[in-house]
């Protein structure tokens, strides 16, 4: 036997808090336990979703004797790269009717987002990246493992007001070193659920575009913010229209709910069509030395979805459905806390659209749900509004409203 | 709304020839592109014979660079065991929630049990930190970078020569050093034991090396067991850490406890491995991306502290993996009636690879080919190291519209009965 290990030395990584939070859940006991933790959506009845489309494609897929499980291209399934562009940026885009616009497939938003800041940085040299403060947890530890040599942050959330830190953030972007990415969200912020207006989009883009900085769009929640595809891709359309390059991760893990099927993918626009087969090139040599080519399952749903206008307008106004769910729960519970007296103001309840609210608890306020309430929610405050069900609203405004009147913050 | 303006270099070397600088010509209205630098990357050699094969007219065309196996028809192949766990899955209606990040502990269990033998002392012990991967190349990935974060005594991955062409560029997009050690005799067609012993005797200790478990890519020359003996012994002796790349178990002599020999002698000689699975060729799920990376560690506790560090380096990539196939295989290896089916789908894809090999012999010997072409028959696995020449491959192209790389390998998968009178023809009208 080896007389020691080679990884005596290896540490204890500390669990990644979203997971382990639902582990936590699943091994709690407690009956009116309630999981506002991990991003996913939950029905009425607190279970999760298969989409009634997704169902029925699945039906169709697996009838169909002519499919098989064949590699799909390093690229990914031809078919949903062209719809899901056209997904985001419009039917009609002109940067796609110029042949300027291409797309990788991905595993998941997460997969995307990773190999379009691989590229950023392997193959166009750009070593600093600046993330909304805050912002999803995973978005740093991927620029990290990239080994960006910065890896900066823009104001965001202003937690006193509950709100955009606009001036803040406008300031933190012009003083960013010219071809720092910059990563935004599109849509439905995570965690804090709060999205620029159009106006302020259109500062932003200006600022961006004076300082020469490289856009890079996190597209995870196409659909669940407003409830229409269209508005929530507002944001990344205008900056094409604008004539910017840019790259945008997008994922179907949410508005499609195939979240363990790991749909997503990398879209890429730039500036002339006889740069796309170079760019693709690219992508595909770092998808090849990372996970080859795309898992085919998820890929062949979602392609299926987007490429057929009776499925389509059915995902469409069940997307519609699950973001109406959500902004009825917001609407309850603000009322909820509202008629208890909760101090405090909490119209951002409202106010913040997307899966997440940024409810401003404390992380000892946070805690305190956990530990006493048996409510699940990350320490930064952040609940997922698909947890909320009219069975469970009123237990879960009555423990915030204990957490802050009892416990400081 | 302007049209974003572009500085080509022609008009870059007007301006500088006028005496402007070019930096006073662009005002912030205009967006350079980015791309610019941007350099076609070299085009892969393997889709390249695919291309090539699809884009030719010849009714008698043969496609012998495809890695995927073909049934004797040419077709892909959906293995009845899939399919029956497909039916089982489907009727479960399982949610899409997301898995752990990596991937159930069932899946894990069961892929590891089918590495290293049922009842085997390391999973019975809770001694492997196993994570499902994203097929093979994902599975190699995460393993490479957890090596390169937490293998302190070096940073360099010895490969045989050849290995699979992805290799190289995976253990360096992982910040490690590749390096070889001969493996491959060109003269015999077969495995350079002594050449193989020399170099792993020279490798700096505690190096990382590479083994393919079986059905070698791309020469399918596999050492035998008492050379796996050998070889572990001066492996021990330097200290080395066995990276097993294990793709074809099952695949190569229909057995997938003779294909795992390797894997299992190492244990029992008390190394410290880690091992990459792919579920792609012995399931046929190619696209689903089903694979596993294993550590073997040295008590329950290290298990955990391993284990909590793959998940750190999986979260940044894709964060969980891709169910799908993972349920298949689970499926499969949890159901014993379903496993039987199993073993047997393996082995009519083994048998008829190793039956078109003795075909191909057979037919070369009836051409009158004086040449020895045992080597086909001694290789094992997908692939297949002929010894043809690139001029000679070439000739296979232009003359027969028979398609392979120009290193001489050809992927017995493609071969059928329908066309194997017509190959060695072929070999044989350039051999000879």
């Amino acid at each position: 036997m080896a007389a020691i290990s080679w990884f005596k030395d290896v540490e204890a990584a500390a669990p990644i808090e979203v997971f382990a939070l639902t582990a936590a859940f699943n091994e709690d006991t407690h009956e009116k336990k309630v999981n506002l933790g991990v991003g996913a959506y939950r029905t009425e009845e607190s279970k999760p979703w298969v989409l009634p489309v997704v169902s029925k494609v699945e039906l169709q897929l697996a009838n169909d004797k002519t499919l098989n499980h064949e590699y799909c291209p390093v690229a990914g399934i031809p078919t949903l790269r062209s719809a899901a562009a056209k997904l985001l940026l419009g039917d009609n885009n002109a940067a796609i009717k110029e042949s300027r616009v291409d797309a990788v497939q991905a595993v998941g938003g997460t997969g995307a987002v990773r190999i379009g800041m691989d590229f950023l940085h392997s193959r166009l040299g750009y070593d600093t990246i600046y993330v909304s403060k805050p912002t999803w947890g995973n978005h740093k530890g991927i620029a990290k493992s990239l080994l960006y040599k910065n890896i900066e942050e823009y104001r965001y959330w202003n937690n006193e007001k509950k709100s955009l830190d606009f001036e803040n953030l406008l300031e933190d972007l012009r003083n960013a070193p010219e071809k720092s990415v910059i990563l935004l969200q599109a849509e439905g912020h995570t965690p804090t659920g709060t999205d620029p207006t159009h106006d302020q989009w259109k500062k932003i883009a200006a600022v961006i575009k004076e300082k020469r900085l490289f856009p890079f769009f996190d597209c995870a929640y196409q659909g669940f913010s407003s409830g229409d595809l269209d508005k929530d891709a507002w944001s990344v359309r205008y900056f094409v229209e604008q004539g910017f390059e840019l790259l945008a991760a997008q994922s179907f893990s949410k508005n499609f709910g195939l979240y363990n099927e790991r749909v997503g993918q990398l879209l890429f626009v730039v500036q002339k069509s006889e740069y796309l087969p170079k760019v693709r090139s690219q992508f595909e040599i770092i998808v090849r030395e990372t996970w080859s080519n795309p898992p085919a399952h998820g890929g062949r749903i979602v392609s299926t979805v987007l490429n057929s206008p009776e499925l389509y307008k059915e995902w469409k106004e069940t997307v519609k459905t699950m973001a109406d769910r959500i902004l009825l729960m917001r609407q309850l519970l603000f009322e909820k806390l509202k008629a208890q007296g909760t101090p405090g103001t909490w119209d951002h309840i409202v106010q913040q659209t997307g899966m997440f609210s940024y409810t401003g608890l404390s992380a000892t306020q946070s805690e305190h749900l956990i530990n006493n309430y048996h409510i699940y929610l990350l320490r930064d405050g952040r609940i997922n509004m698909c947890g909320v069900t009219t069975k469970n609203v009123d237990y879960v405004a009555a423990a915030i409203h204990d957490a802050v009147t009892n416990v400081k913050a | 709304m302007a049209a974003p303006f572009v500085v080509s270099a022609a008009r870059r070397m007007i301006l500088a020839s006028s005496g402007m600088k070019f930096n006073q010509m662009v005002t912030v209205t205009q967006i350079r592109s980015k791309w610019d630098n941007v350099e076609m990357g070299p085009p892969d050699a393997i889709l390249g014979v695919t291309e090539a094969y699809k884009k030719d007219a010849n009714p008698k065309k043969i496609n012998l660079g495809v890695g995927a196996y073909r049934d004797d028809n040419g077709k892909p192949f959906v293995l009845p065991s899939v399919k029956q766990a497909e039916k089982i899955l489907f009727d479960a209606h399982l949610d899409h929630e997301y898995a752990p990040i990596g991937g159930t502990p069932e899946y894990c269990k069961a892929v590891a049990e089918l590495a290293f033998g049922d009842g085997n002392n390391v999973v019975k012990n809770g001694l492997n930190a196993t994570v499902q991967g994203i097929s093979g190349t994902g599975s190699l990935r995460i393993g490479l970078a957890f090596l390169s974060k937490w293998y302190q005594p070096s940073k360099v991955v010895y490969i045989p020569s050849p290995s699979w062409g992805n290799h190289t560029p995976l253990i360096k997009h992982s910040g490690l050093e590749v390096k070889q050690y001969r493996y491959y005799d060109p003269k015999t067609c077969g495995f350079d034991f002594k050449g193989a012993l020399a170099d792993i005797g020279n490798i700096p200790d505690s190096s990382i090396i590479l083994l393919h478990a079986c059905a070698h890519n791309p020469t399918g020359v596999d050492p035998k067991p008492e050379e796996w003996k050998e070889l572990s012994a001066v492996i021990k002796k330097k200290n080395l850490f066995p990276y097993f790349d294990m793709a074809y178990q099952g695949f190569a002599s229909g057995d997938v406890d003779k294909d795992a020999f390797a894997v299992r002698l190492f244990l029992t000689e008390g190394h410290t491995i880690a091992l990459a699975q792919s579920f792609a060729k012995n399931m046929g799920l190619y696209g689903e991306r089903a694979g596993a990376f294993t550590v073997v560690c040295s008590s329950e506790e290290e298990t955990k502290r391993v284990m909590s560090q793959l998940k750190i380096l999986i979260r940044p990539m894709y964060s969980n993996p891709p169910v799908h196939g993972a349920r298949i295989v689970h499926t499969i290896l949890s159901r014993p009636d379903l496993k039987k089916i199993w073993l047997g789908d393996v082995k009519l894809m083994a048998d008829r690879i190793i039956t078109m090999r003795t075909k191909i012999v057979e037919n070369l010997k009836k051409e009158g080919s004086s040449l020895n072409w045992q080597h086909i028959t001694d290789q094992i696995g997908m692939f297949c190291f002929t010894g043809l020449k690139p001029d000679q491959v070439e000739r296979l192209t232009k003359e027969f519209s028979i398609f392979l790389t120009k290193d001489g390998r050809i992927s017995v998968a493609g071969v059928t009965s329908g066309n194997v009178g017509y190959l060695a023809n072929a070999i044989h009208q350039v051999t000879k």
